[in-house]
């Protein structure tokens, strides 16, 4: 075997090899629970870092990009024969569809990803997980299952992204002049599909999966000092990203197509 | 009491611990020396349970840990307390909260009956006052002493201390030495420490086995390391000057 081939070889194994660490992590995240009342401080305290903390930079992304959506829709539509109405139709499915549950989760998995890798990791480098694990406790449920728990209300955060970004467009079109009041709503509401919604939330959930354990297997796993956390919250960030990117084109194809 | 017999560990190809067999008394400070890299770290991190080995046993009080079902395993590390060389306090709790950790996951106890455990563990550690400061607000002796009271809270059967004189200056390695060797007499615990701090060695090493290469090259008390002809424990043990001498005046005043 030439040396190319060996490469490609011990690379692919090594992925294969993350690949079985990380549904072994997952799995025993759900073993060996934390007693309830540890626990519940747990899971409040990540709902405030990783939900409540979010929502500030969520809305405001959400608002302005709605916004700009609906901005460059109403300048690429100059065609007089097109109704001013499909300015909030494309708004909306816009918003719905891609930008609140997919690339807000990108942004997210910089935000939350990022600080879940580093707090891991650094309990990794200061031997806070080992010291977990003298004292009998499942490091992996007490510290991944509450970021799972919490990050299940991350469809209530999408939902206000979805709710500003589309507050934002109706601000734009009015202060712009692009479009009337009556036309914005109209056109939000213009051949509505309730499973768009569904579809969104289906996504949302996932890639809130995806968010608390591929940052948390990078931090959890990793090894060196304060320079490898820094790069373990890159390659975190960097492979949720991708993560996220393949699922929704995977969830896409199977429930719209 | 704990019980080592012919452990053996490698990582690949690299053959760690070669099979190591010794015993750790009970009410005693036992010590583990030896040169970075002779494989320390390893040995205690098997002691401990975080890392597996091929070959041997560990047996704690007569309880081999291997053969223990994964609950037993869990109720065996309740009793085992640990302080780290880094201390491994965790940042987001206050220093009680660290202490009162133990007690939240392995105990009953209500919240007042946990403080009063904790006010009388950080008494004991001459810590009095540092309830509310964040680890990080605490100075290196200060976390180490915290980490000692996080250690015994939940008053272990067997306490582990990883270094716990690095980063320390002297006069505080004295102090936490003494507490150690006070808290090892006060509560009869087995307490095994990783060291290559000489002085530990000569203050409370009741008990020293030293490594090397992933063996066991030597083993007896602070008293017989001043008599012992073996050449591997002398270079490493006297390495220093000061030692020497201090070597060379205890056999000349107890010829």
């Amino acid at each position: 075997m030439d040396f190319y081939t060996l490469a490609t070889t011990n690379y692919l194994m090594q992925y294969l090899h993350n690949i079985g660490v990380y549904f072994l992590m997952v799995v025993e995240m759900f073993r060996k629970p934390t007693k309830w009342p540890v626990m519940k401080q747990l899971i409040l305290k990540d709902i405030d870092d990783l939900i409540i903390g979010s929502l500030g930079i969520v809305s405001f992304i959400a608002f302005f990009v709605g916004g700009v959506v609906t901005i460059q829709t109403a300048l690429n539509i100059d065609n007089p024969l097109i109704p001013k109405y499909l300015v909030g139709f494309a708004t909306r499915q816009s918003i719905v569809l891609e930008f609140a549950p997919t690339f807000m989760s990108i942004i997210m998995a910089g935000k939350v990803g990022s600080f879940i890798t580093s707090s891991i990791g650094t309990m990794r480098v200061t031997e806070q997980i080992d010291a977990l694990e003298v004292m009998g406790i499942n490091s992996l449920n007490y510290l991944i299952f509450p970021k799972f728990i919490a990050l299940t209300l991350y469809p209530f955060v999408i939902s206000i992204a979805m709710f500003l970004g589309i507050i934002g467009g109706l601000a734009a079109c009015i202060f712009g002049g692009y479009a009337s009041l009556d036309d914005y709503i109209l056109g939000i509401q213009t051949d509505f599909t309730p499973f768009h919604i569904v579809y969104a939330f289906i996504k949302t959930f996932l890639f809130a999966f995806v968010l608390a354990t591929v940052p948390s297997f990078h931090g959890y796993y990793m090894k060196g000092g304060a320079l490898e956390v820094g790069k373990a919250s890159t390659t975190s960030f960097v492979w949720t990203s991708v993560i996220i990117i393949l699922l929704n084109y995977i969830l896409t194809q199977m429930l719209l197509s | 009491m704990i019980e080592v017999k012919d452990l053996q560990k490698s990582f690949g190809d690299a053959h760690i611990l070669k099979g190591i067999t010794t015993t750790f008394e009970k009410g005693k400070t036992n010590l583990i020396i030896g040169q970075s890299g002779s494989g320390k770290t390893v040995f205690l991190k098997c002691l401990l349970g975080l890392f597996d080995y091929e070959q041997g046993s560990i047996s704690y009080d007569g309880k081999i840990f291997a053969q223990l079902t994964e609950d037993k395993k869990r109720d065996l590390r309740a009793d085992i307390g640990m302080v780290f060389q880094g201390s491994a306090l965790f940042d987001s709790m206050t220093i009680a909260e660290n202490v009162m950790f133990p007690l939240q996951m392995f105990t009953k106890q209500n919240k007042s009956e946990m403080m009063d455990r904790a006010d009388f563990v950080l008494k004991r550690v001459n810590l009095p006052d540092a309830h509310n400061k964040m680890p990080s607000e605490a100075s290196g002796g200060m976390q180490k002493r915290v980490a000692i009271a996080r250690a015994i809270v939940n008053n272990p059967k067997y306490l582990f201390c990883d270094e716990p004189n690095s980063g320390l200056d002297p006069k505080t390695a004295i102090v936490i030495d003494n507490l150690i060797q006070e808290i090892t007499d006060e509560y009869d615990i087995t307490t095994v420490i990783n060291s290559h701090d000489m002085n530990s060695v000569m203050e409370i090493g009741q008990k020293i086995v030293f490594l090397k290469e992933g063996l066991k090259a030597w083993e007896g008390s602070k008293e017989t390391i001043f008599k012992t002809d073996n050449e591997v424990v002398t270079d490493f043990v006297y390495s220093s000057n000061l030692f020497k001498k201090v070597r060379k005046m205890y056999l000349e005043e107890n010829k």
